[in-house]
């Protein structure tokens, strides 16, 4: 192919993998200190573009994301204390059972709410204006994605690892009993984890929103599995592994398709493919640490 | 059964350390040591859970290294676990029916079938759980959820359960953890029942000195995962090395 | 206890086998005696009730089989389902249909001229089944919990795509249209008793135990002996297989089929009934089925507007006219199983079983309630 078509196609791997990226940081997180897949966390992706959808023909742009991404954050952190919340001390299952429960939950209130109807978000004049790059015209957007998902991260990051509440997030990976002990308010930080981890959604949500302008209540449903299956290639608990298994992925799915057009059908099956092939030879994933099982 | 320089690392850890045990048939051994020496790593280097980076397991002449748990209790090893392993949603007897089935011909789709030999097969097992639980002095609570049982009693329905497999060989994981000195002398005659009665050999893990002394007849003594010493009751009690270990473990 | 439901008998029936046998065959003439009236009386929306309710309990039990008895989470089972509609609906279209439907790509050769039973096609969606679940074990089996439902999970999703994009097999997303309705209701409950047959005959049997013995501690069921990898995908293919059947009696009952109506959802509402009757009970799986049938075609009403008009003497309610909410259905069933999860955790049965030995020791715990006056004595039993 040409190179400007391969540039073309890495640019679209990097805003794919970085919208799977940040949906990633949120499951991987919420497994990392509950050990427990939050199936609704690629709903409040869903969610986080609907918001910005109506917020955006209210007020100013950066004002409406500022809305979706509280909003989402919100709605992030009472999720987890109404529906999971109950369920800590129960078997594992039942709070993932819960998760799905809360999932369709959320997918159907949307249909009843918004209706099927695809919508289509206003993408402000700035990000889609075509601007030229040596011989290329591409969007700003394309850039803006890949951007602010790093600024994210690094945010998350320093969060994670230079305050008090991220050490307590990490202490409670490790050992929550002890960390409880500690005399750490382990709801809160729970609630903190969730937050941050919807905030992240929300944004994934918005730049989604921006890139593919139709909102449904569906929307979540793909994005949703690939991202934790991206969390999982990466090393399920691990940050950095969240963020290099969106990025794989996305390069994976993007580029396949675009060395061969005629896989485009099975595309949806690439994540899956890439997870069975993880589960099989690493199932700690890239980054991930082995647990062992203690007789 | 013999051990033979086995050592067993996890990560920067090593747990065992060239151990070589033997352990005669007929016996009953000791395995004793302090915390940490890692004897329940020899346990589970026996049964298979482990595979050691080092060394051998022989039993009855075949290497059991490197074997599958479930193959390795079909030549004849059976034990119990120190951090009591029952069937939680089980019954006292379906705990023992368990243990039953490593040796039993038939296979599951006869079940549908209805074949005659099938169930004839079920009546054995079931008769032959509760006959073992009689002996146990379980009998009485055969239907009992295993979980409501009291501690003496679940440490004797996991015996019971490694003794319906039919073993050869028994490893006990510490039987006297959390008894009272009644209990742990009833222990004592109780193991020495079950080796007459089945004809097993019996190596054991345990703190309760007691209990050692009073029923092995060879102890060997590790210490961070390497053997201190060995030998007979009275040669373990007077050994400055086991002194040692104990008491400077005390501090 | 409440009768005339009891804890699970200890092993393998130690009861009367005759009485029990006497009295199964005597439910299944009963049974069949119902069946019967209701073909001849009721409406066809009531027997397509009827036979939903057939059909789930299949999935339900198959599901149950694989999670609740043999603790593996496995959310591949609309994969399964969609593998056994398909290899039916191949069986007993016939050549001339397959000609037609087949209108983009042609159907492959070998394929264009198949033609079985409906029993065959069925039995045969059931081995494919199996066969598809066997495959899947080896890779999958030896991940926990979690892990194992998003594998199961991404299989099912593998399914699907190769459904939609092998068309000369399948004819893609158009998906196939008059399979022909041999799913009446002699064949839907002739499946679901020889499901329970099979599933029954393997629970109460040692075998049984084993099974639960894995979901409790696999490591301690190794120690004893046992093949846990084994009996895992020996379990995992049986529940494939009825999943299998489930889903070839669904294609031949509502006639049309098509990769997209096997999505997640699906094994949602399957995994919604197993856990509402109560996981780990074959009578709950029967029972949280019909429960669920109905309350799914019940919650229907929400969807069409409706009129509210109560005269209860002291006041009226209404004329209130309440819209239909497109959609609201689902938000009900979500909040039902979010509901039961999170207060009844057990569902409506828990682990007990329906038995004869239970169902005849009832008059005798009724009177021993009624009768004595001092709590303790007529307990137990």
């Amino acid at each position: 192919m040409s190179f400007e078509l391969f540039v073309q196609n890495v640019f679209n791997s990097m805003t794919v993998g970085s919208l799977y990226a940040l949906i990633a940081i949120g499951y991987t997180m919420v497994y990392g200190i509950l050990r427990f897949i939050n199936f609704a966390h690629g709903d409040v992706f869903m969610v986080g573009a609907y918001l910005i959808f109506f917020a955006e023909m209210l007020v100013p742009w950066p004002v409406a994301a500022l809305i979706a991404i509280a909003g989402a954050s919100l709605l992030g952190i009472l999720v987890d204390q109404t529906a999971y919340r109950p369920l800590r001390e129960a078997p594992r299952i039942s709070a993932l059972i819960s998760a799905i429960g809360v999932s369709f939950l959320l997918e159907n209130l949307a249909v009843v709410v918004f209706t099927g109807l695809p919508r289509p978000a206003v993408q402000p004049a700035w990000m889609v204006r075509p601007i030229a790059v040596g011989g290329l015209r591409v969007l700003p957007l394309t850039f803006l994605v890949p951007l602010v998902t790093a600024a994210l991260v690094m945010g998350l990051l320093y969060v994670v690892y230079r305050t008090r509440p991220g050490l307590a997030m990490r202490a409670i990976s490790r050992d929550i009993e002890t960390t409880r002990m500690m005399g750490v308010s382990i709801n809160r930080i729970i609630a903190l984890t969730f937050g941050l981890g919807s905030a992240l959604a929300a944004a994934a949500g918005i730049m989604w929103a921006m890139r593919y302008p139709q909102i449904h209540p569906y929307m979540g449903v793909f994005p949703g599995f690939k991202a934790f299956i991206a969390a999982v290639v990466g090393g399920i608990g691990s940050i950095r592994g969240a963020v290099l298994g969106g990025l794989l992925l996305g390069t994976v799915e993007v580029m396949a398709i675009a060395f061969n057009p005629t896989l485009s059908g099975y595309r949806d099956a690439f994540a899956f493919v890439l997870l069975i092939v993880i589960l099989i030879f690493m199932p700690t994933g890239l980054l991930g640490e082995k647990n062992k099982d203690k007789i | 059964m013999e051990i033979n320089g086995v050592t067993m690392r996890f990560g920067g850890v090593t747990a065992i350390d060239d151990l070589t045990i033997s352990v005669p048939k007929g016996g009953i051994t000791g395995l004793i040591g302090p915390n940490g020496a890692g004897k329940t790593t020899v346990f589970n280097v026996i049964t298979g859970f482990y595979k050691p980076q080092k060394g051998e397991v022989v039993f009855e002449g075949r290497r059991l290294d490197g074997m599958p748990s479930h193959l390795i209790c079909r030549l004849g090893v059976a034990r119990t676990f120190q951090n009591i392993r029952l069937f939680e949603q089980g019954t006292v007897l379906e705990n023992v029916m368990v243990g039953c089935h490593v040796r039993r011909s038939c296979q599951w789709w006869m079940a549908p079938l209805a074949l005659p030999g099938f169930f004839k097969e079920e009546r054995r097992i079931r008769n032959k759980s509760l006959d073992l639980l009689d002996k146990l002095n379980l009998a009485s609570i055969a239907g009992h959820k295993a979980s409501s049982l009291p501690y003496g009693a679940q440490r004797r329905l996991e015996i019971a359960r490694a003794l319906a497999t039919e073993p050869a060989f028994l490893l006990l994981d510490e039987p006297a953890a959390g008894m009272n000195p009644q209990e742990s002398s009833d222990l004592m005659s109780f193991i020495k029942k079950i080796r007459d009665e089945f004809d097993l050999s019996i190596f054991l893990i345990e703190h309760d000195m007691k209990v050692v002394m009073g029923v092995c007849s060879q102890i060997w003594v590790m210490e961070y995962g390497r053997l201190i010493a060995r030998g007979s009751p009275a040669e373990i009690k007077s050994d400055p090395k086991v002194i040692a270990a104990y008491l400077g473990a005390q501090e | 206890m409440s009768a005339p439901l009891a804890a699970p008998a200890a092993g393998p029936a130690a009861g009367k086998p005759l009485r029990d046998g006497l009295c199964t065959v005597g439910l299944l003439l009963a049974g069949s005696f119902l069946l019967r009236w209701a073909s001849g009386s009721l409406n066809g929306y009531q027997i397509q009730l009827l036979n939903l309710i057939a059909i789930n309990a299949i999935l339900a039990l198959s599901l149950n089989f694989i999670y609740g008895f043999s603790g593996m989470f496995s959310l591949g089972h609309a994969g399964f389902m969609a593998v056994g509609a398909y290899v039916s609906a191949l069986c007993i279209l016939t050549p001339a249909q397959k000609a037609t439907i087949w209108f983009l790509e042609p159907i492959v050769a070998p394929l264009a001229t198949l033609q079985t039973s409906f029993f065959a096609s069925v039995m045969l969606g059931g081995l494919v089944a199996a066969l598809f679940s066997l495959l899947i074990a080896a890779p999958v089996l030896r991940l926990g919990g979690d892990y194992l439902g998003i594998a199961t999970l991404g299989f099912a999703e593998i399914i699907r795509v190769l459904l939609t994009n092998l068309v000369p097999v399948t004819n893609g997303a158009i998906g196939l249209r008059g399979i022909p309705s041999h799913a009446n209701l002699f064949w839907n409950y002739a499946w679901l008793v020889i499901t329970l047959y099979v599933i029954l005959s393997i629970l109460k049997s040692n075998f049984g135990n084993v099974l639960k013995s894995i979901r409790d501690d696999d490591i301690a069921a190794k120690t004893m002996g046992i093949n846990t990898t084994s009996y895992r995908t020996m379990a995992f293919c049986v529940g494939g297989f009825f999943a299998g059947v489930g889903g070839a009696l669904m294609g031949s009952l509502i006639t049309t089929i098509e990769p997209k109506m096997f999505n997640f959802q699906l094994t949602f509402n399957i995994l919604l009934i197993v856990v509402a009757g109560g996981l780990g009970s074959v009578t709950g799986s029967v029972v949280g089925s019909a429960v669920i049938t109905l309350l799914l075609e019940g919650l229907r009403i929400v969807e069409y507007p409706f009129n509210i008009d109560l005269d209860l003497g002291l006041f009226r309610v209404g004329p209130v006219h309440v819209p239909g909410v497109p959609g609201m259905r689902m938000v009900i069933f979500a909040l039902v199983l979010m509901f039961i999860i999170i207060f009844r955790r057990q569902g409506l049965i828990g682990t007990r079983e329906l038995s004869w030995r239970a169902l005849f020791a009832l008059p005798s715990k009724i009177r021993g309630l009624v009768g004595r006056k001092d709590p303790g004595a007529g307990a137990g039993g």
